[in-house]
């Protein structure tokens, strides 16, 4: 058995990260807890650069649990830049507030889970993390105290609380029928199991998950989180929760599910229609920005789901998949960025922005339609692997949906990219946030560039 | 080389953001010398290639993009692109001089239409599917905001629908690329690849299913009846020199994608479903010469003919297809289906472009509210005429050269199909006939109307962006042989690839 510590480096220097803060913080007077922030910043370049390094190694187990391979290796990369990221959208929000160390640690703890979670091969594994990735996020979203702060920290934990239950119980169930909660173990002894009771198992399995991808029907948090929590928690909470819940739901497509009695491809191909088509159709008519993306995610939740839907019978489902969640992760940041340095949640807010600062007007633009998967955005490449896997693993169909709703997707996006233009520049509101600014500014160049250099990006994947 | 005429004008648009404080006019002229430097490099290219009976690709480049799904960025002109490309250039240039004027926003117009140019030259030079479609989408994304920007009256719907509307069209047609990719072995996004050993030869009613979708993907993009309604209301709402470079590049690259990629690459299915295009082809022409008579906006008269127009080289394209008919009259057909792609792009340019001059002195477009302009403004009045006969086929002028090609190929074919769609086309022509000199009577000759007497004539910029255009439609229809030689060895190989 693999025990090497060493193994889980890049996890490891994200929670050394997060304790050095938190104990930094404690002795910290408030006017100097920004040194938190550079620490925890610090813990998750490190954690980076171990990742990095980390991908030039075989494929490994460690502690028979923890699966080191590509998709742990762009689950680590993708959760960590992703988490950088939200640490300098939020330095300029969150300076001199009382919990700022807080904050920090929290998303820390968050993106140890979620990291775990992409990498786990085992269903206590998976529990364990689901509760670690959860947990700080409900008191992330109630960051702020304000009524509509604690209104979605409470949803988002009752939400979190049942399905968390509920996948508990789903892998007890398992755990009966198939003797054992290991994966390898499972896809063995399931192959005999009965129908039925593999069936519960494996749908209450799947709502835990689903409540962490934001896919229906587990999405009635995401949008009153992403409008009631600081912007940059409902940019964390829509993103990095994401990648790790993607990651392990492929994984659990490929190693647990092959040979189960179900045919739970339909079932997450159903729920990946639902959910892309639901999304879709509830963004169009919002006046909130926030409550705009965040029917975006859902919809967005929905495609990632397709190469799931394919996975193990199409050999372009894997980049697809990690493809795609590396090019929505950055994009959408991005378009969050860009809400925070406007500081402006109304849609009408946006009316002439491209006068008050063009280039961050254009950094709207480029993540909006890389949203929608135009060229030669990242999400483009990434929906070209997800439809091209969809068609190649018998599920043209659902290819098919998934362009329908891409063009009624289309729409929303535009009501907010064309009052941008509008000719009165009303005067402007919000304060000139750096941080955000930069933030938005690189999100939307790397999404671009991912697009550009998506053959270097997917040697490494 | 080619890589540098594509990205030219690119660059130059990222030089006018990069330097701040510049002048409208100052950027203007930028404008117009990197429309000009990048139509002397497609000129050089052009003479560069030289002469030669056997079509070949020249200025091939190409460079490893998304190695996993063999997509590259693959770029190449033969007897197909390199007239397009001309024409791109050609038009792009003469829209830059035509906005000397401009007042509006213009450095954002000039960064628009320099990247607008880039995306066209780079979907015709493309030789690589994906890339094509990187350059469709884009073409979708920049004339989308020329129109919600710089449009009149009912812009930002109208914008929306041509958005919608072709975006439909661009993923069907990309779920069509993927039926491609995956039916080549190996799996391969390369069109030369695609066109050297076509895929899905061994299952017609996947080949026939993947057809359909680079169909309709392309169709919508042409536009031909019934999947036409964005263009009306886009065309009529879009600034001028926006319309010109949709009507006279953009609707190209949904007939020159059929030429280029259903017809090669699917060759099986083409020859079979050929019929579909003649009938949609006699539609076009008919239907869109019949609701351009009754229109009395100039502009929407203009945008009906351009259907019309583009009816003819869909009848042309599927002549080609029909493997009965006569191999030297199919290419015939396909010639005049690529010289028609370009006539149509220099005749409706310049129309669209007067159009707009109209619009300027007027703000109408209602030929009811002009008449007699032909007293106060000559020169106006003399290419209006000369862009009229040239659209509806006048010998000495391009479209003739075109269509009478076109109509030799369908009818000569020899098959009777083909020879009555050709037939009936040829009513096309006789109702375009009517229409335009409908239009000369009311607008140049009689009366003075409301509005006459605002029409003041051409500027100088205007008549220099326009007159060029007409000049060329001329040369190309009296002396046509420095086109003809580039068209009739690339239209030769596309019949030898579509007979397959």
């Amino acid at each position: 058995m693999n025990e090497n510590p060493a193994y889980l480096l890049p996890e490891l220097c994200t929670l050394a990260g997060a304790v050095i803060g938190l104990l930094t913080g404690l002795f910290s007077p408030r006017a100097r807890q920004w040194r938190v922030a550079v620490i925890c910043a610090a813990g998750l370049l490190a954690g980076l650069v171990a990742a990095a390094v980390a991908a030039g190694r075989p494929d490994a187990v460690a502690f028979d649990t923890f699966m080191i391979d590509p998709v742990t290796h762009v689950t680590r990369v993708v959760v960590l830049a992703a988490t950088l990221l939200v640490v300098a959208l939020s330095a300029g929000s969150v300076r001199g507030h009382r919990r700022e160390s807080e904050f920090y640690v929290l998303l820390l703890f968050a993106a140890v889970g979620t990291m775990v979670l992409g990498a786990s091969a085992d269903l206590l594994v998976l529990l364990s993390a689901y509760l670690l990735a959860s947990i700080p996020g409900y008191a992330l979203a109630g960051f702020g105290k304000d009524a509509a702060g604690t209104e979605a920290a409470l949803k988002y934990y009752l939400m979190g609380a049942l399905l968390g239950i509920v996948m508990l119980a789903g892998i007890t169930v398992l755990y009966g029928v198939g003797r054992g909660t290991a994966y390898d173990t499972l896809r063995e002894g399931l192959a005999s199991a009965p129908a039925g009771a593999a069936a519960v198992g494996v749908v209450a399995l799947l709502a835990g998950l689903m409540f962490k991808t934001g896919a229906v029907p587990a999405h009635f948090w995401v949008p009153d989180v992403t409008e009631g929590a600081p912007p940059a928690v409902a940019a964390f909470v829509t993103t990095v929760p994401k990648i790790g819940a993607f990651a392990a739901l492929y994984r659990i497509a490929v190693e647990l599910l092959p040979r189960a009695p179900v045919d739970w491809r339909l079932l997450i191909a159903i729920l990946a229609v639902a959910t892309m088509t639901l999304g879709n159709l509830a963004a169009f008519y919002q006046d909130n920005v926030r409550r705009l993306l965040a029917y975006s995610t859902i919809s967005q939740a929905g495609y990632l789901l397709v190469p799931v839907v394919v996975a193990g019978r199409s050999g372009l489902a894997e980049q697809a998949l990690l493809f795609y969640l590396a090019a929505y992760a950055v994009t959408n940041i991005g378009a969050f960025a860009v809400v925070v340095a406007v500081g402006e949640d109304r849609l009408a807010g946006y009316a002439g922005m491209v006068r008050r600062s063009p280039s961050l007007a254009l950094s709207l633009v480029v993540c909006l339609l890389g949203l929608v998967g135009t060229p030669p955005t990242g999400v483009f490449v990434g929906k070209l692997l997800m439809l091209g896997a969809a068609v190649d693993g018998r599920y043209a169909w659902l290819a098919a949906v998934a362009v329908l709703n891409t063009v009624a997707s289309v729409f929303y996006y535009l009501r907010w990219i064309v009052p941008t233009f509008a000719r009165p520049a009303p005067p402007s509101t919000g304060g000139i946030n750096l941080e955000a600014r930069v933030v938005a500014y690189t999100a939307a160049a790397v999404s671009l560039l991912l697009g550009i250099g998506s053959g270097i990006a997917l040697t490494f994947s | 080389m080619l890589s540098v005429v594509i990205f030219l004008p690119l660059a130059a648009a990222l030089g006018l953001l990069a330097v701040p404080r510049l002048g409208d006019r100052a950027v203007v002229l930028v404008w117009i010398g990197a429309c000009a430097v990048d139509l002397a490099l497609v000129v050089a290219l052009w003479i560069g290639r030289g002469g030669g009976a056997a079509d070949r690709i020249s200025g091939e480049t190409r460079v490893r993009w998304i190695p996993s799904v063999r997509a590259s960025y693959h770029v190449g002109v033969d007897g197909l692109s390199l007239p397009l490309i001309a024409l791109t250039a050609l038009l792009f240039g003469g829209c830059a001089v035509y906005s000397l004027r401009l007042t509006h926003r213009v450095r954002a117009f000039a960064v628009l239409f320099l990247f607008l140019e880039t995306v066209c030259l780079g979907l015709f030079a493309a030789l690589d599917l994906l890339l094509f479609f990187v350059f469709f989408d884009l073409s979708i994304v920049g004339m989308y905001f020329v129109i919600v920007g710089w449009g009149h009256g009912d812009n930002i719907r109208s914008g929306l629908k041509f958005f919608l509307y072709t975006f439909l069209g661009s993923l069907v047609l990309l779920l069509g690329f993927i039926g491609l990719y995956l039916g080549a072995e190996p799996h391969t996004f390369d069109m030369v690849d695609l066109t050297r050993t076509p895929p899905l030869s061994g299952s017609p009613g996947l080949a026939a299913l993947v057809l359909l979708a680079v169909g309709i993907g392309l169709a919508i993009k042409t536009p031909t009846v019934p999947v036409h309604t964005w263009l009306p209301p886009a065309h009529t709402d879009a600034p001028a020199a926006g319309s010109a470079i949709l009507a006279g590049v953009m609707l190209k690259m949904g007939t020159y994608g059929l030429v280029r990629i259903a017809m090669p690459m699917l060759p099986d299915a083409w020859r079979r479903y050929a019929w579909v295009a003649i009938v949609i082809g006699v539609v076009g022409v008919l239907y869109g010469a019949l609701v351009a008579l009754a229109q009395d906006n100039v502009k929407r008269l203009v945008a009906y003919t351009s259907i019309n127009h583009m009816g003819y080289i869909v009848l042309a394209v599927g002549a080609a297809g029909l493997a009965a008919g006569d191999v030297a009259a199919r290419r015939l057909a396909v010639t005049g289906a690529v010289t028609q792609m370009v006539s149509h792009g220099l005749v409706t340019g310049a129309l669209f472009l007067l159009s707009g001059v109209l619009y300027d002195r007027g703000r109408s477009y209602d030929l009811g509210r002009y008449g007699g302009l032909a007293r106060g403004a000559p020169v106006f009045a003399a290419l209006t005429a000369v862009a009229a006969f040239a659209s509806l086929g006048l010998p000495g002028l391009s479209g003739f050269i075109a269509e009478f090609q076109i109509f030799t190929g369908a009818i000569g074919s020899g098959t009777a199909m083909a020879a009555a769609a050709g037939a009936v086309a040829i009513l096309g022509i006789l109702i375009t006939a009517a229409l335009f000199l409908r239009v000369l009577h009311r607008l140049l000759l009689g009366t003075d109307g409301e509005l006459s007497g605002r029409v003041n004539d051409l500027r100088g910029a205007e008549t220099a962006a326009i007159a060029p255009l007409l000049a060329l439609s001329l040369v190309i229809g009296i002396a046509p042989r420095f086109l003809l030689d580039v068209i009739e060895p690339a239209s030769a190989a596309v019949i030898s690839l579509v007979a397959r």
